[in-house]
């Protein structure tokens, strides 16, 4: 295998790898679920996402044909990620699970649950 | 029309099938044709109509830029893991939506969650608010704006709704 085509790969699964560990270790750190929420469905994306790639570069290149299923994989992962976090979103609402006292919009929270307008 | 009521999706699955499986086999063409066949007849009857995209190249384009937010979106979000967590505001903030169809609300529901740094958590039953939840909030208005500026606009333009 080609030195220039290593370094990509292990560029890209170095930075995959770094998102990942941030991803988890925010969902470790962070004070509440709402907050929570923002770290697997962001950074961990993107860091699938480099993973992915690094792994459908490599693929293509011993196959010596291109390999489309990791691009496939990527865009159901975005498809799908957001309505996890979405319904996990709901969840925590429909539970009363109260958000950090800093939190700015506490009053939404009432009128998110029975799905109103928000108080004038 | 008979043994193809969603000639698109089949040609779809068709494709998606074989790139799977990474193979062109005669075996595998005759499995996709089945799945290309069955599965649209399954599910036609399960369908709501959904809104055409208008405008194909503002689609592109709007993908485009929405897969740079989020690899912009990640960085941020990724800083703010990692930085000081006493600092951050979050936030709930209500975004007034005037969209009539549900799969442009979709859309923009899911763009909002993939990109800077907020998540959507629900809409009101007359579907004309958006509640999402940002991890920090710095000026509302301006996150309000920027939502339906840049978001919204191109959603309501490419489905015409």
């Amino acid at each position: 295998m080609p030195l220039f085509l290593e370094i990509i790969v292990c560029v890209l699964l170095l930075i995959g790898g770094l998102f990942l560990l941030v991803g988890s270790y925010g969902l470790a750190r962070l004070p509440d679920i709402y907050m929570r929420l923002h770290s697997p469905t962001k950074a961990s994306t993107l860091g699938i996402t480099g993973v992915l790639i690094a792994s459908m570069i490599l693929q293509s290149y011993l196959q010596d044909f291109v390999s489309i299923k990791e691009l496939l994989i990527t865009l159901f992962l975005l498809i799908t990620a957001p309505v996890a976090a979405n319904m996990i979103a709901k969840t925590a609402i429909h539970h009363e699970i109260k958000p950090l006292n800093k939190t700015r919009g506490k009053a939404l929270v009432d009128s998110m649950r029975n799905r109103d307008n928000p108080p004038k | 029309m008979r043994f193809f009521p969603m000639p698109f999706h089949s040609l779809m699955l068709f494709v998606v099938w074989l790139l799977l499986n990474n193979s062109v086999s005669a075996g595998q063409m005759v499995l996709a044709t089945f799945f290309a066949i069955t599965i649209p007849w399954l599910v036609k009857d399960m369908r709501d109509e959904h809104p055409k995209i208008r405008r194909p190249f503002l689609a592109i384009r709007y993908i485009l830029m929405v897969m740079k937010d989020i690899v912009v979106a990640n960085v941020e979000v990724a800083l703010l893991i990692v930085g000081p967590i006493k600092k951050l505001q979050p936030g709930f903030v209500a975004i007034p939506i005037n969209m009539t169809s549900d799969l442009g609300i979709t859309v923009l529901a899911s763009t909002v969650s993939l990109t800077p740094g907020t998540v959507s958590a629900e809409v009101s039953k007359d579907k004309t608010w958006l509640y999402i939840h940002a991890l920090h909030l710095d000026d509302e208005k301006a996150l309000i704006n920027e939502i339906k500026t840049r978001y919204e606009a191109p959603i309501k333009e490419i489905f015409g709704c």
